[in-house]
């Protein structure tokens, strides 16, 4: 294997970005099988497919680029495989593609590849295939109806976010409601951030802090009781957006302080964007805001003194 | 500038070598803000070319009378007038295209190639030379928006000038034809005429090379 | 306007109608004088102070002149003329009372002029027949959501200066993709107010 490849500054060994990709891959697991157990053939497609395409994507653009092919790196294959846990099941397959060259091309590649893009790939494609087709994007059909209570039409449910309290904080936590492929089952993304936990691969301070500050905030500017915050926590993407993708090292903050900052930050825009914007779900925005501000955040002095700048931001 | 410049070389000097929207990067508020159609920015194109040609003349004319040190502002004063001209024009005459780009039309008084061309060009050449250069620039200005303005309506809305060409069942990517996809577009367009001038050059360097 | 009123106008014109992002007013200093943080702090505040005071004077000479003598069509040209004459009068006015601003902000005041941030709010703020008060908000606000946007750019554009771009991207090319980006992102403050 040749993998003499230069990374970027704080990744010195291209072993590391390896192995860490592979233990991302591995927490990713446990969501992607609920998801297609859940919602059936049409997801694993979809997983497929854009996995599939960011490696395709990144090969062709090294082959191009006259660079190294280094798909082995597994970082596409990462791409690819959140990019298609925030796609709904239903999602065509055209779209799914667009989104995964989008992704590693436009908002990677161009940038000068892993280490150096600013924005989340994979989250960064969702708010443009959004943008572009919002009605693929927010169809919620053909869930596995079995899942559901009685009543409740399976075929094209209400969100949770789009009908709050039509679901139990328990059918919410083992993901027995629409969304996401990825996103419906807390258990499963629970069990993921244990397994990154445990090697290390994340800390614990973005994901707890930027959940609890989902809860304060919409217990604070929505003024909700702590049963609708606890599930407005456990609805939509915000569990999987804090594991798993504002995490990710290349576009959060590196100081811990900053790191609060962002996490709290993220949690802010969330819930304005979730009680006064015209999305249902500001997950990925939130976190693409702040990955814009890092750069920022990473300038600030390393006391409490950033705190001021965050809230003149929000 | 002593050296003798012909009408031909400084009017296609804006179509390619100096593009003012990919070569000199200049006006760029306009050049996003109304290519959303191959239309828009033919038109928005043809009324700064107008514009241009106009002030370019005039000021060419008067740039012996023009005192050095309130240059600037007696540009601007000239370039207004002739935005003026076409604000009222567009509103008689074509009311919808007005509509369309809205604010834009008075701040054509703002872009800077119009400015630029003046205070680089016109106040140093005589009046045909600079209405070639006003021209040529314009031209350029044109053929950027409309071509950007082409690519952004077929991706966005599958027509081009308005007849649809990729059918009914595209689907069309609506970002394209929103603010971010103008920056979008126009990044990447910008990038690939930088490719293709550079291989372009890298080829002809090699000709030039065998010859010599 | 109510404090709640007043406020929801700033997260409109700062957020979801971002002049860079929303509007495309004022791209060109967005584009040109972004690429050191501290220099794009500069500038967004010289736009801020110019914003704000031509947008005062340019709804006291619409209403009180160029209305009476029924010459509106002039307007144009007149907020040209009083824009280029404010950025003139408050370079001379810094450099006497504060040396210190005025080297920060000074090489940026001329610049101001040209800026189509500026002449756009004093039309805006004329088409949209605001008061004099929301007018004056209008391009303080408007010029804070300019001042966001540029220096989240510079950061972002401090950030690429070691990246291993394409040649042919380096440059206008990636600082234009950079700000599409963000203005996807932007986005999720659609409907905000």
């Amino acid at each position: 294997m040749s993998l003499r490849i230069s990374t970027a500054p704080h990744m010195h060994n291209p072993l590391t970005t390896q192995r860490l990709m592979q233990y991302v891959c591995i927490a990713l697991l446990p969501t992607a099988a609920w998801g297609v157990y859940a919602f059936g053939l049409p997801a694993l497609l979809v997983l497929g497919i854009s996995m599939a395409g960011s490696v395709l994507a990144e090969f062709v653009w090294q082959k191009i680029a006259k660079q190294p092919v280094r798909i082995n790196d597994f970082s596409a294959l990462v791409t690819g495989l959140i990019l298609g846990l925030n796609l709904p099941a239903t999602a065509p397959w055209w779209m799914v593609l667009i989104g995964a060259f989008f992704a590693v091309i436009i908002v990677k590649q161009l940038f000068g590849g892993l280490g150096d893009n600013f924005l989340n790939p994979a989250l960064a494609a969702r708010a443009v295939l959004l943008a572009s087709w919002p009605v693929h994007m927010t169809a919620s059909a053909c869930v596995n109806p079995t899942f559901f209570q009685a009543g409740v039409d399976a075929v094209s449910t209400a969100t949770p976010l789009g009908a709050p309290g039509s679901y139990t904080l328990m059918q919410l936590f083992l993901g027995q409601c629409p969304g996401a492929i990825g996103e419906v089952s807390k258990a499963a993304i629970l069990v993921g951030l244990l397994f990154l936990l445990v090697t290390k691969v994340i800390s614990w301070r973005i994901p707890v802090i930027m959940t609890a500050s989902v809860f304060c905030c919409t217990l604070l500017i929505g003024g909700a009781t702590p049963e609708a915050a606890l599930a407005a926590v456990l609805s939509g993407g915000v569990l999987f957006g804090a594991v798993f993708m504002a995490t990710d090292y290349v576009t959060s903050p590196i100081t811990p302080w900053g790191q609060v900052i962002y996490a709290v930050g993220i949690g802010l825009i969330i819930t304005l964007i979730r009680q006064f914007g015209s999305y249902p779900e500001g997950v990925t925005y939130g976190i693409l805001l702040m990955n814009i501000a890092t750069p920022l955040i990473d300038r600030l002095p390393r006391k409490i003194y950033g705190i001021k700048k965050e809230a003149k931001k929000a | 500038m002593s050296e003798k410049k012909s009408v031909g070389t400084v009017f296609f000097n804006g179509i390619i070598p100096e593009n003012p929207t990919f070569r000199l990067v200049l006006g760029t508020c306009p050049t996003l803000a109304v290519t959303t159609s191959a239309l828009n920015g033919l038109g928005m194109g043809a009324a700064a070319t107008f514009v241009l040609v106009c002030s370019n003349i005039a000021i060419s004319l008067l740039r012996k009378f023009i005192p050095d040190q309130v240059r600037i502002p007696a540009f601007i004063v000239v370039i207004c007038t002739f935005v003026t001209m076409v604000q009222l024009l567009m509103k008689a005459f074509l009311p919808a295209l007005d509509e369309s780009l809205g604010i834009f039309i008075p701040l054509i008084v703002v872009n800077c190639i119009i400015l630029a061309r003046a205070e680089a060009f016109a106040s140093k050449n005589g009046p045909v030379l600079s209405a070639a250069d006003g021209l040529g620039m314009g031209i350029g200005f044109t053929l950027a928006l409309t071509l950007m303005g082409a690519i952004r309506e077929l991706i966005g809305n599958g027509s081009v000038f308005g007849f649809n060409l990729l059918g009914g069942s595209y689907e069309p990517m609506l970002l394209i034809v929103l603010a971010s996809g103008g920056f979008l577009t126009f990044g990447l367009l910008m990038g690939l005429v930088n490719l293709a001038v550079k291989k372009f050059e890298s080829k002809h360097a090699d000709k030039e090379g065998q010859a010599a | 306007m109510s404090i709640t009123e007043i406020l929801l106008f700033m997260v409109s014109c700062i957020l979801t109608h971002n002049f860079i992002f929303n509007r495309f007013l004022g791209c060109c200093p967005f584009l040109g004088v972004s690429s050191k943080v501290e220099t794009s702090v500069s500038m967004g505040l010289a736009v801020t102070f110019v914003m704000t005071i031509a947008s005062l004077f340019c709804w006291l000479i619409y209403n009180f002149l160029l209305i009476p003598l029924e010459l509106t069509y002039m307007n144009t040209i007149a907020f040209i003329l009083v824009i280029a004459a404010l950025v003139q009068f408050v370079e001379m006015f810094l450099k006497k009372s504060s040396p210190t601003l005025y080297s920060a902000l000074g090489i940026y005041l001329p610049l101001i002029t040209t800026n189509c941030a500026v002449l756009g709010v004093a039309t805006l703020n004329m088409n949209n027949n605001y008061g004099l008060l929301q007018s004056v908000l209008n391009g303080t606000f408007s010029a804070l959501g300019f001042l966001l946007a540029i220096v989240l750019m510079a950061g972002v554009r401090e950030r690429l200066e070691s990246s291993k771009i394409p040649a042919c991207m380096k440059g206008f090319p990636i600082t234009l993709v950079s700000a599409g980006l963000m203005a996807v992102a932007f986005m999720g403050f659609n409907g905000l107010v």
